[in-house]
């Protein structure tokens, strides 16, 4: 019994702007890997770590980075602005994490912020096993062990 | 077809209103209008949940003050919330000695609220009736949407969910403005699913509603000084003018929606303000304030509700919503 309201709907519509939000996630997500990338030269000059344990460690700190950001309050603005810029580098999977965590404080410690954190991180985390299972078993296939 | 319009001839008015928000509408172009505001959105409480409780509790308060009434004259009290279970208002309502029926109509809950109230005043059976709604951007960004410090691009026809909450002692005494008449709303399913553009899914019902009440009243829109939606924001806005052009009805120079209102064009609030709270504090606040300083004769407010849930949005349902309508008057 509805009317069709597709076509004043569409007519109507505001346009994504894709192509400044595809230059401002290149240029904020390449200044993030940039900086990684520094500091994993920093780790292996200054603490003279293998170019391995030096790229874990990078890891660490830019989730470390992100997690207190959330904390202070301040990612969320930094991740509107950037978009996948933000959400695209394991920063974006700590901000998950955190502000997850964060908003699950008023329930609790088990229920809040233990199951919490993993609202949004749970079906990366999910996927990511399945997907590394996969490939994997590809790369025994193919490559042997 | 039968009528879902109904006309009160001088029996029920608007006693006195109360309204508290948070510290972005406080700042917004409305902020002076409202009776009660608060620095951050915590508003002295340990989680948003009780922060949206303070408000409510903050508007009813006022709107009781006001009124100069006691709990005792008040026979009933109408409220409603965004939150899962009503559960705002529930407990709220524990504070108070007054009989209680819960409502939900998503964001319309504010005009649901008020039409209710204005038909059970015109039975006869009731002197007073308490309305109240409440909204509050974190616990319905926490329910709706993401937790508030994950960082993500948002979709610009995206609203945001007004902190805030709007009271009203509606009576059978005569006061300065008049409930001239209502307009239940239908749920109006326009196929569209998608949550971040509300305003696209809401503007159908609101054109549906509006049409019916000036097709029954046997009014045009010129009637009215202004005709209000609740939260069709910028998009929604533009929707609603377009399909009343169509069906014949321009509202092009009296249509305003309360999602527009509330906030200013640099405030980061995307295509505007939402929430039961949008359309309250607007109201009961701002309007109020015109009716009573004579800037005001007579309005068509129109609250679009989204009856939504994130769970069955995921089973790839689409939105189905509602709009309620209420004329206000003022009266010599």
């Amino acid at each position: 019994m509805n009317k069709d309201y597709s076509d004043i709907i569409k007519r109507n519509a505001l346009k994504p702007k894709y192509l400044k939000n595809f230059i401002i996630a290149f240029v904020t997500g390449g200044l993030i890997g940039i900086f990684g990338q520094g500091l994993a030269d920093i780790y292996v000059n200054l603490l003279d770590l293998s170019r391995d344990a030096a790229n874990s460690l990078m890891s660490v700190t830019l989730i470390l980075i992100s997690a207190l950001l959330t904390g202070f309050g301040v990612w969320d603005y930094f991740g509107a602005f950037a978009g996948a810029g933000a959400f695209v580098p394991i920063t974006g999977f700590a901000n998950a994490m955190t502000s997850a965590a964060l908003e699950g404080k008023s329930e609790g410690i088990t229920l809040g912020i233990g199951s919490g954190m993993f609202k949004l991180a749970g079906s990366v985390i999910a996927f990511g096993c399945a997907s590394a299972y996969i490939v994997g078993i590809l790369r025994y296939i193919f490559f042997g062990a | 077809m039968k009528k879902s319009t109904f006309i009160f001839n001088d029996t029920v008015y608007l006693k006195s209103t109360g309204t508290s928000v948070g510290p972005l509408e406080k700042a917004g172009p409305l902020g002076e209008y409202f009776d009660r505001s608060y620095e951050d959105n915590y508003c002295k409480e340990k989680t948003w949940e009780s922060a949206e409780q303070r408000l409510l509790d903050d508007s009813i308060t006022i709107a009781i003050t006001k009124s100069g009434l006691k709990q005792d004259d008040i026979d009933l009290a109408l409220a409603g919330d965004l939150i899962n279970q009503n559960v705002i208002s529930n407990y709220v309502m524990r504070n108070y000695d007054i009989p209680f029926l819960g409502m939900y109509g998503a964001c319309s809950t504010s005009m649901e609220t008020l039409l209710t109230a204005s038909l059970l005043i015109d039975s006869k059976n009731f002197s007073n009736i308490l309305v109240a709604v409440s909204s509050h951007n974190a616990t319905a960004e926490r329910q709706y949407r993401y937790p508030t410090e994950y960082g993500v691009k948002r979709a610009e026809s995206s609203t945001f969910t007004v902190t805030g909450s709007g009271a009203a002692i509606v009576s059978n005494q005569k006061s300065n403005i008049r409930i001239a008449s209502v307009t239940v709303g239908k749920v109006i399913d326009a196929n569209q699913s998608d949550p971040n553009d509300m305003g696209s899914a809401m503007a159908p019902a609101a054109s549906d509603t509006i049409i019916r009440h000036l097709n029954e009243r046997g009014v045009n829109p010129e009637y009215y000084d202004m005709i209000v939606t609740g939260d069709l924001s910028k998009v929604g806005s533009k929707i609603l003018v377009d399909i009343m052009k169509e069906e014949g009805f321009d509202l092009s120079n009296i249509h305003d929606d309360c999602g527009k209102l509330i906030y200013s064009e640099d405030q980061p609030v995307f295509a505007g303000g939402s929430g039961c709270a949008c359309s309250a504090v607007v109201t009961y606040g701002y309007f109020k304030n015109l009716f009573d300083n004579k800037k005001l004769n007579r309005i068509l407010v129109v609250a679009t509700g989204a009856l939504l849930n994130p769970t069955i949005l995921l089973q790839n349902e689409t939105i189905p919503c509602i709009a309620h309508a209420v004329a206000l008057e003022r009266c010599e």
